[in-house]
């Protein structure tokens, strides 16, 4: 049969046309059977019905999320005001550690033991003993706010992990650059400001992307030291009320926003992957 | 065979007599046969167990378990203490205890999911002033422009946010401790405590600071009436009502109460 | 003088030494092309000259001066010695054209407006003035060397290195690229060539140096080592490349 009798396919177009639909008729069939089978199942489990009334309450679901989005958007202004000043604390320390003159040495031992430090103890101790600490010296109100202080144990910690990252961008750059840049006479700062930087930092954005996310979460850990933010407030209401579906509204809350962020570090990432090849 | 009989009854006697004295109303309703199973908190605070054992039987909820076994007839050494968290107290699923006592306020809502025995203990809120605001009058007014604090979990919680309506934002915490250290920290003007627990606090805790107004028991509605919490539906309620009820005709409940709990005048009304 | 003399320039690598005592004399508007195997010292040799590597020993003289005492500023030297190199290394964040204008703003703190006439010349002159928009992966082999050298000649360097540059290009970018050196040279530009063009050393250099393990075995005019190679390992090694 020639393309023409074939109605304008080719015979690969053709079998591959079959197995696709194929391959939907078997993927619809094993999907649908997961998940019927979960929909089943699960609600014969002896315990499901004290389960559901305590997890998946409609009734509370719709009663307290109105109040858990408003405490969200306490969560939403931690991360406006620390994303900016973690990536520029971090950009700092990752050019601390890469300092060559003797004079600036401390800095590099400093650069070392800030990220050492601040990636090897859980960020919740870090809120905690900075939260309560550092206010406890006796500042006065309102310097010793715990969302100064809450806040500056996020970005000290975030710092590090961004400061790593940018350093491992600063050393993907190909030597050959320095070389070059370094060869037409310009000074080691130019060529770290206008030639390494911008290089590295465009390749390290989907890497950070990822901090980022994580950074979505943790903001919720402030609500150890006093503010009232998402989950303080689930937790309220899981007192009020002994009932944990607050918990499932915060979760899904906090999915309506890293899921679309999560899936953007992907498409940036495959882009990036894509280039390079 | 006079004596075997005689032996014989005795012995069924006695036996019936610890079957009666195992609690003939518990019976059979415990986690463990033969033994009751209290919860309290993890750490358990003065004055409600004292030096976190409440195997001592010192402290007031501790004295008033004891108290309530031995009404339904367990004798001290079938009393077995777990420690619990307010949500393990909560969740579905099966228990590790009969009865929990942590302070809990009985709320209509929370009644919907787990059942408290009848009070126990009716506790007025109090405020404890840090050292910033131990000069502050005991009216609504004054109260409301002072920066609060409370533990989250709490009834303390619908109190500030109904009755006093602070003009700042609160600040909530996990626990007690961090409340305290808030206070410490200036963070807060004042914390929403049970009246017991702020007079120890400010007694022994934090320096400085005074308790300088209660709650009148009304005056904040649900909330100030305090239950041991168990299993919804748990058969043991009737039991545990019971035993109470005798305790506080007799005033062995009154008589604990002002063994731990100190008298509480000089602390002003709110107005 | 010589516009640029080395004498005895001895450069390691750990255990291995790649350049072992090498002299030179490139007298101004000279063309000098390097030529030998690979691993031969060619390549660390014009690194140590503008500097990118401290030499062991030796000593190197531009004008003169004595630019290799351990310590001294590389920069200023850097801006006078202008490279190029076999991979280009074009930024490849920045177009044609401001990979060009960067080092002279910087360096010289001119602002692009004073800088343009000059540049859009350069451009011009090497056939690339339609390209100077476009990011160098928009453009060819040849034309991202060409902008490479522009972007050299743009400090107004006295002397300029060339590490193989035509060694990446396909055979038929190579020739515009060649042209451009021929350019060079009738500028009058003092010009030092690592490469493996043996028919462009021979037409357009006026001294040829064979390598071998880091040192000069043989030196002179092109005929005299294409044609009357004295040293056997020169002789091998033409008789290889130009078979």
């Amino acid at each position: 049969m020639s393309t023409k009798e074939t109605g304008g396919k080719t015979r690969r177009q053709i079998y591959e046309d079959l197995l696709r639909r194929r391959s939907l008729r078997i993927a619809a069939l094993s999907t649908a059977l997961v998940v019927g089978a979960i929909v089943v199942l699960v609600p014969m489990a002896p315990g499901w019905e004290k389960v559901q009334k305590s997890f998946f309450n409609k009734d509370v679901f719709l009663k307290t999320f109105p109040k858990l989005l408003d405490a969200f958007l306490l969560d939403v202004a931690i991360f406006a005001w620390c994303a900016p000043l973690i990536a520029l604390l971090g950009l700092a320390v990752a050019l601390m550690r890469d300092v060559r003159s003797p004079a600036l040495f401390p800095l590099r031992i400093f650069g070392a033991l800030y990220t050492d430090i601040f990636r090897g103890v859980p960020v919740v101790l870090t809120v905690y003993l900075i939260g309560f600490g550092i206010p406890g010296l006796g500042l006065p109100r309102p310097w010793n706010s715990p969302y100064i202080w809450g806040s500056l144990a996020l970005i000290l910690t975030y710092s590090a992990y961004v400061a790593e990252i940018f350093r491992s961008g600063i050393t993907s750059v190909h030597q050959s650059q320095r070389a070059a840049a370094q060869s037409l006479g310009l000074a080691e700062r130019d060529v770290m400001q206008f030639v390494v930087l911008p290089q590295a930092i465009r390749r390290v954005v989907p890497a950070q992307m990822n901090i980022l996310i994580a950074l979505q979460k943790d903001v919720a850990l402030l609500s150890f030291i006093g503010p009232v933010e998402i989950f303080r407030q689930a937790g309220v209401f899981k007192s009020l009320l002994a009932n944990f579906t607050p918990y499932v509204g915060a979760a899904v809350i906090f999915l309506c926003v890293t899921i679309p962020a999560t899936r953007y570090a992907d498409y940036l990432m495959n882009k990036q992957n894509r280039e390079r090849s | 065979m006079k004596t075997l009989f005689l032996t014989t009854g005795l012995a069924l006697a006695l036996s019936a007599t610890s079957a009666f004295a195992a609690g003939h109303c518990a019976a059979g309703k415990t986690l463990t046969d033969g033994k009751i199973t209290f919860a309290t908190g993890n750490p358990a605070y003065y004055p409600w167990v004292m030096d976190d054992a409440p195997e001592s039987g010192k402290g007031f909820e501790a004295a008033v378990a004891y108290a309530v076994a031995e009404e339904m007839g367990f004798a001290a050494d079938d009393v077995v203490w777990v420690r619990s968290s307010f949500d393990e107290a909560i969740q579905p699923g099966v228990k590790n205890f009969d009865l929990n006592m942590q302070q809990y306020s009985i709320t209509p809502e929370r009644d919907e999911v787990v059942d408290f025995s009848s009070p126990y203990y009716a506790a007025p809120m109090a405020v404890l002033a840090g050292p910033g605001a131990v000069e502050t009058m005991p009216t609504l007014e004054a109260l409301k422009a002072l920066k609060w604090g409370a533990v989250g979990t709490t009834t303390a919680v619908s109190v500030l946010q109904d009755v006093i309506q602070p003009s700042s934002d609160l600040l909530l915490y996990g626990d007690n401790a961090d409340v305290n250290a808030a206070i410490q920290a200036n963070q807060i003007d004042a914390a929403l405590y049970d009246l017991p627990t702020a007079l120890y606090l400010s007694a022994v805790v934090i320096e400085g600071s005074k308790v300088i107004g209660q709650f009148d028991a009304s005056a904040s509605g649900d909330g100030d009436e305090f239950g041991m919490l168990m299993e919804d539906g748990n058969p043991l309620k009737t039991c545990v009502d019971e035993a109470l009820a005798s305790m506080g005709k007799s005033g062995k409940l009154a008589a604990i109460e002002a063994e731990w709990l100190q008298e509480t005048t000089g602390v002003p009304l709110v107005k | 003088m010589p516009k640029l003399s080395l004498r005895g320039v001895v450069k390691r690598f750990g255990d291995n030494t790649v350049c072992d005592g090498i002299n030179l004399d490139v007298n101004a508007g000279e063309m000098v092309c390097l030529i030998g195997a690979s691993g031969a010292g060619k390549s660390t040799l014009l690194r140590c000259i503008n500097l990118l590597e401290p030499v062991e020993d030796g000593e190197i003289f531009l004008d003169g001066a004595d630019i290799s005492i351990p310590g001294l500023d590389p920069e200023p030297v850097r801006r006078r010695i202008g490279m190029v190199f076999q991979s280009y290394n074009l930024f490849p964040h920045m177009t044609a054209v401001e990979n060009v204008l960067l080092a002279p703003r910087r360096n010289h703190k001119k602002s692009r407006a004073e800088l343009m006439p000059e540049v859009t010349a350069l451009f011009a002159r090497f056939g690339l003035a339609e390209h100077m928009g476009k990011y160098p992966d928009q453009l060819s082999g040849g034309q991202q060397q060409r902008v490479a050298i522009v972007r050299a000649l743009a400090m107004r360097p006295e002397v300029m290195l060339f590490d193989e540059i035509t060694s990446a290009l396909d055979p038929q970018l190579v020739g515009d690229v060649l042209d451009a050196l021929r350019a060079l040279k009738a500028d009058g530009m003092t010009m030092i060539l690592a490469t493996h063009e043996m028919g462009f050393a021979r037409e357009a250099a006026d001294k040829v140096c064979f390598l071998k393990d880091g040192r000069v075995l043989e030196e002179g005019k092109p005929e005299e080592i294409f044609e009357r190679a004295q040293n056997e390992d020169t002789q091998q090694f033409l008789a290889r490349t130009l078979k």
